[in-house]
């Protein structure tokens, strides 16, 4: 919970940018997904499609950001090689 | 700032609309966006007019709705832009999702509202119902009696609105058809003291690639309410700047204006509130009934929100009875929405008893006689201690 005062915080919610890396969503996941690397193909289909940017690469090179990844299971349903599966997640 | 003598300052022959675009133009407007077609006003028509004859530098964009025209503007406006739109009746409705939106996020954009019915049954002329189901959604308000009021709240409204200490949309309203579509000779400043007064727009904060930040962000339970309260303040802060821009605009064209304007009320025992064009039928009723010998007065609103409080306060003591003109029927409402405002402001400190008559929905006309009678109703009611019930002024019962 903020103790900021009112008068202390930004006028209309005018924040500085990518508040959202603070913010993470990883422990929302019920599935996760699993790239298996013999299988992909590095096309960057899941990069490009995932919803969240939770799928980060380095040049064609794609890992998937546990931290953010909510789990939709886009990247596993879109993948061309069917290199991404999805397991349920456990504590 | 020198004052503009009325000589130097060119008499047009305009229409309300006309009246409000000519002001925007002057203004020095850099983004228009709105919903062409019905209920859209000859305001829009006239700037894209200007636009088209290179009179105006600005981004004109034709959306596909009121909702998009209101999201475009206050996109603009975050870009750093001075934007403007207008619209009317079933197109506020339709901007509302927006409004709170516009003012949450402190976006000082300007906009014009013709003041005509909502449907259901469809009907294009005047009634405040469309701006006055919008008044508490954060925005400065203000209602012009006649298309000279009308052209000088286009250019307050900006200079209210980009105060630093306001940073708040800012909405006007103009009766339809009665002011919208009626010629009036108005004054006009010159262009270049209309630029000198308002400036260029500085914005607090604008979306910028170069320097990136988050606008609108999410903000739940622990910081959402703090939000609203700054909302409060800025708002405070609006009704001393109004009265601040106000004079200055008196400075610089002649004209004064007040949050109430106020008609022989000094001594006046029967008080008739009205806003738009109403007003002005309401200071012939009041001279009517003083020739009988009733003290009768007029205070006519001119800024709505933030509610004018002390001048209120200020107006209503001594009197012993108010009719309050409504152009809006609050339905299921023990009042309509100027009694409401009236009367919290001065409860409990006045001792001022308060009549409410709706009168004129959908355009129906309203004459000074009919506002004579509901003064007379009023003054007697009140020598009776009546309790308010809502009453109607003109229609077939």
């Amino acid at each position: 919970m903020s103790t900021k005062k009112y008068k202390e915080m930004e006028i209309g919610a005018v924040l500085p940018a990518a508040t959202g890396l603070q913010f993470k969503t990883g422990d929302w996941r019920t599935e996760r997904p699993t790239i298996d690397y013999e299988k992909c193909v590095e096309c960057l289909i899941c990069w490009a499609l995932c919803p969240d940017s939770a799928i980060r690469r380095k040049g064609t090179k794609v890992e998937v950001d546990y931290d953010y990844c909510k789990g939709c299971g886009i990247c596993a349903v879109e993948c061309p090689t069917k290199a991404i599966s999805m397991s349920r997640e456990e504590v | 700032m020198a004052t503009i003598q009325r000589t130097k300052q060119e008499m047009m022959e305009l229409t309300g609309d006309h009246a409000i675009a000519y002001g925007a133009k002057q203004s020095g407007i850099d983004f228009v966006a709105a919903y062409p077609i019905t209920p859209q006003t000859i305001i829009v028509e006239k700037l894209s007019e200007y636009l088209a004859d290179g009179m105006i530098d600005a981004k004109y964009v034709n959306v596909e709705s009121e909702h998009s025209a209101i999201s475009a503007v206050i996109g603009a406006a975050l870009v750093g832009a001075r934007a403007f739109t207008a619209t009317s009746s079933q197109g506020l409705a339709l901007m509302f999702e927006e409004l709170p939106v516009a003012s949450g996020m402190r976006v000082p954009i300007v906009l014009a509202n013709v003041m005509r019915a909502l449907s259901a049954p469809i009907n294009i002329h005047c009634d405040h119902s469309d701006i006055l189901s919008v008044r508490d959604q954060g925005w400065v308000m203000m209602i012009a009696e006649n298309a000279q009021e009308a052209y000088d709240q286009t250019i307050m409204s900006f200079k209210i609105a980009e105060d630093p200490s306001v940073q708040l949309p800012t909405m006007y309203g103009i009766d339809g058809f009665i002011i919208s579509h009626s010629m009036e000779n108005v004054y006009t400043l010159p262009d270049e003291v209309v630029s000198e007064y308002l400036g260029v727009r500085r914005s607090l904060y604008k979306l910028d690639v170069d320097n990136p930040m988050t606008f609108g962000p999410l903000a739940l339970f622990d910081v959402y309410f703090e939000f609203r309260r700054q909302q409060h303040d800025a708002m405070m802060n609006a009704y001393e700047v109004a009265k601040e821009v106000f004079g200055s605009f008196e400075q610089v064209s002649g004209r004064k204006y007040s949050p109430l304007k106020n008609y022989m009320t000094d001594d006046a025992e029967v008080l008739i509130f009205a806003a738009g064009s109403t007003v002005g039928t309401a200071r012939l009723a009041a001279r009517k009934l003083r020739e009988e010998g009733i003290k009768a007065g007029v205070s006519g609103v001119t800024l709505l929100r933030p509610f004018p409080v002390p001048e209120v306060m200020e107006t209503l003591s001594g009197v012993k009875a108010v009719a309050v003109l409504e152009r809006m029927l609050s339905l299921g409402s023990p009042a309509g929405p100027h009694y409401m405002d009236l009367a919290s402001a001065v409860y409990p400190q006045l001792d001022v008893r308060m009549y409410d008559f709706v009168y004129g929905l959908g355009g129906r006309d309203i004459d000074a006689d009919m506002i004579g009678r509901a003064a007379k109703t009023a003054l007697a009611d009140a020598q009776n201690k009546r309790p308010n019930e809502v009453r109607f002024l003109g229609v077939r019962e």
